[in-house]
């Protein structure tokens, strides 16, 4: 089932003409942005240079820093006037990214995610618990508004207080939940402990941080409903960006509103489908504060395979943000590989921390996890051969050592939003 | 007596490294009134087990299981030792030609007199063969 068929599968030179006219009137609006003049003086280049959507690999990147150093109202293309909505993405250090929409850029998101909504399968009429944070995060309203566009019946959930969420969920015969996938697990955790089942839950949309294949496993078997995976970034409005297809092999980039390049991170060279890199993303239709070539910071790369559904442009499922990688002793780490290697694991429960140390000029990475109430002998050497294996599983995986320590579960903490499950005590290089 | 009157339910905790968990199992069993006969920390790094012999083995269960502790039973056997010297060789020895492994063992000082605690690979052939060879099993009062 399609929201707009028609966009959805346009392909080939409808599609290419489709683009270069919207990137087209993007750069124009761009111009009106006094940063982007200057970024394109300084760069060489005009709009007008841009003759094929190819071109676009000519232009110069924006990246996180430029959007944060025009706070709050800098990157407006529009009068401020025209702007009817104002989100903001919390800044990890110093100042928050504001995003401002015009009223056809919130119909343009909305529209978007209910392209989702339609495309894993819910129809008008469903309902549909919206159990992320409202406010200034995007995942709340950005939902709401496309679940009340395509018909469904939205509950504004939120977050917290989780045991009336399975109420309300039974009491309403929820058929879909949007989460965090650590707080769906929460909410898996917590309907075993208070024994109960959420019958009419089919379908889980689940986003907002990067998540495992270990980890639908878990969440499909353990809510019994069917998980996808939901992309977004609030510099793109919000969630919706891309998504998983029943296919569940690669998510959907809306191939109409939004151009994807994977580049070296490093270099900034343009990679090729099949090359895992950082993904850069040219809105087509954002009217209050289009960007160009915006660096998103996740790793990905582009699938060239084509998809039963029908539909386009594929990506792969998020690896990581470049910013939660982990370079521990010069390799590479993404903590949604541990989570992979640790929900794979039977031995151990679902919960873990990673801290990172350096000592002695060396980093260490020390992963502290649940242990199973169920897998617990009463010998010290089991608990010890079950340190082992998941060391060495995490060495097959990130192929380096890591210290394991198993502590008892119910100890770590539970995350109602975004996890944040690394903790770097590394300090400033010295 | 039956081998089966000699088999002791022994409870292994998993315990970190933190401070006051061992405390707070003491505590929550005596507010309980299960009283510990016997007890050893084994530890491995940065984990360990604590093994108990209490009188009320499922009194306490309960109890820690509730406060989140992850507690196991262990089958274990109590062998009464008398004050001479040699006694702990007899037992090895009987348990070593009947090839029976001890994985660890610790002593229990009872009321009249001292009991060594062993875990061992098979706990009622160990019981059986300790018999059979004039061995004297002790029987740990529980309820
Ligand atoms: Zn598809």
């Amino acid at each position: 089932m399609f929201w707009d068929e028609k966009m959805e599968t346009l392909r080939g030179k409808d599609l290419e003409a489709l683009q270069l006219k919207r990137l087209k009137w993007t750069l124009a609006q761009a111009m009106k942005v006094p940063f982007y003049r200057g970024l394109f003086r300084e760069a060489g280049i005009r709009p007008a240079d841009v003759k094929a959507v190819d071109d676009v690999e000519k232009l110069p990147f924006t990246r996180k820093k430029d959007l944060r150093e025009g706070y709050p109202f800098g990157f407006l293309a529009v009068p401020r006037q025209k702007v009817v909505r104002i989100h903001t993405t919390s800044g990890t250090t110093g100042k928050p990214t504001v995003v401002g929409y015009t009223k056809r850029d919130l119909a343009h998101w909305a529209d978007l995610i209910a392209r989702n909504l339609t495309m894993v399968g819910l129809r008008e009429g469903d309902v549909f618990q919206n159990a992320v944070n409202y406010g200034l995060f995007t995942g709340g309203l950005g939902f709401h508004y496309g679940g009340e566009l395509m018909g469904l019946t939205v509950i504004p959930a939120g977050t917290g207080n989780t045991k009336r969420q399975i109420e309300m969920i039974n009491d309403f015969g929820v058929d879909a939940i949007h989460c965090t996938p650590s707080y769906a697990m929460h909410i898996a955790e917590v309907a075993e402990e208070i024994g109960a089942t959420m019958p009419t839950l089919t379908t889980g949309l689940f986003g907002a941080e990067p998540w495992s294949e270990s980890m639908r496993t878990e969440l499909e078997r353990k809510l019994d409903l069917s998980a996808f995976d939901s992309y977004g970034l609030s510099e793109m409005y919000g969630p919706g960006v891309a998504f998983e297809c029943p296919e569940k092999d690669g998510l959907h980039i809306w191939h109409d509103c939004y151009l994807v390049e994977i580049i070296d991170p490093e270099t900034g060279e343009t990679l090729g489908a099949g090359e895992r890199g950082e993904m850069v993303i040219t809105p087509l239709v954002k009217e209050a504060m289009p960007l160009v070539r915006y660096r998103t910071g996740d790793m990905t790369m582009l699938r060239e395979d084509g998809c039963a559904c029908g539909r386009g442009q594929k990506i792969s499922r998020i690896l990581g943000r470049a910013d939660d990688m982990l370079v521990i002793r010069g390799i590479n780490v993404f903590p949604s590989q541990i989570e992979h290697v640790l929900l794979g694991l039977p031995e151990v429960g679902d919960h873990f921390m990673v801290y990172v140390d350096r000592v002695n000029y060396l980093d260490e990475l020390t992963i502290e996890v649940e242990m199973k109430r169920e897998t617990f002998s009463g010998e010290l050497s089991d608990l010890a051969r079950i340190q082992k294996r998941v060391t060495a599983a995490l060495r097959d995986v990130l192929g380096i050592r890591t210290a394991v320590k198993l502590v008892e579960p119910g100890l770590l903490p539970r995350f109602e939003g975004k996890a944040k499950r690394v903790v770097d005590r590394r300090g400033g290089l010295f | 007596m039956d081998t089966e009157d000699y088999v002791i339910r022994q409870i292994s905790v998993f315990s970190e490294n933190r401070p006051g968990r061992l405390a707070a199992m003491a505590k929550a069993l005596e507010e309980e009134k299960v009283n510990i006969l016997a007890f050893s920390i084994a530890e491995a790094g940065e984990f360990g087990v604590v093994r108990a012999l209490v009188d009320q083995p499922e009194k306490a269960y309960k109890k820690l299981s509730s406060l989140g502790f992850v507690v196991s039973f262990t089958e274990v056997i109590g062998v009464r030792m008398r004050d001479e010297p040699g006694g702990l060789y007899e037992v090895a020895r009987i348990l070593g030609e009947a090839k029976i492994n001890i994985e660890y063992s610790y002593a229990y000082s009872g009321k009249e007199m001292a009991v060594l605690i062993l875990r061992v690979d098979n706990t009622r052939e160990a019981i059986k063969q300790i018999r059979a060879h004039g061995g004297e099993m002790a029987r740990i009062p529980s309820r």
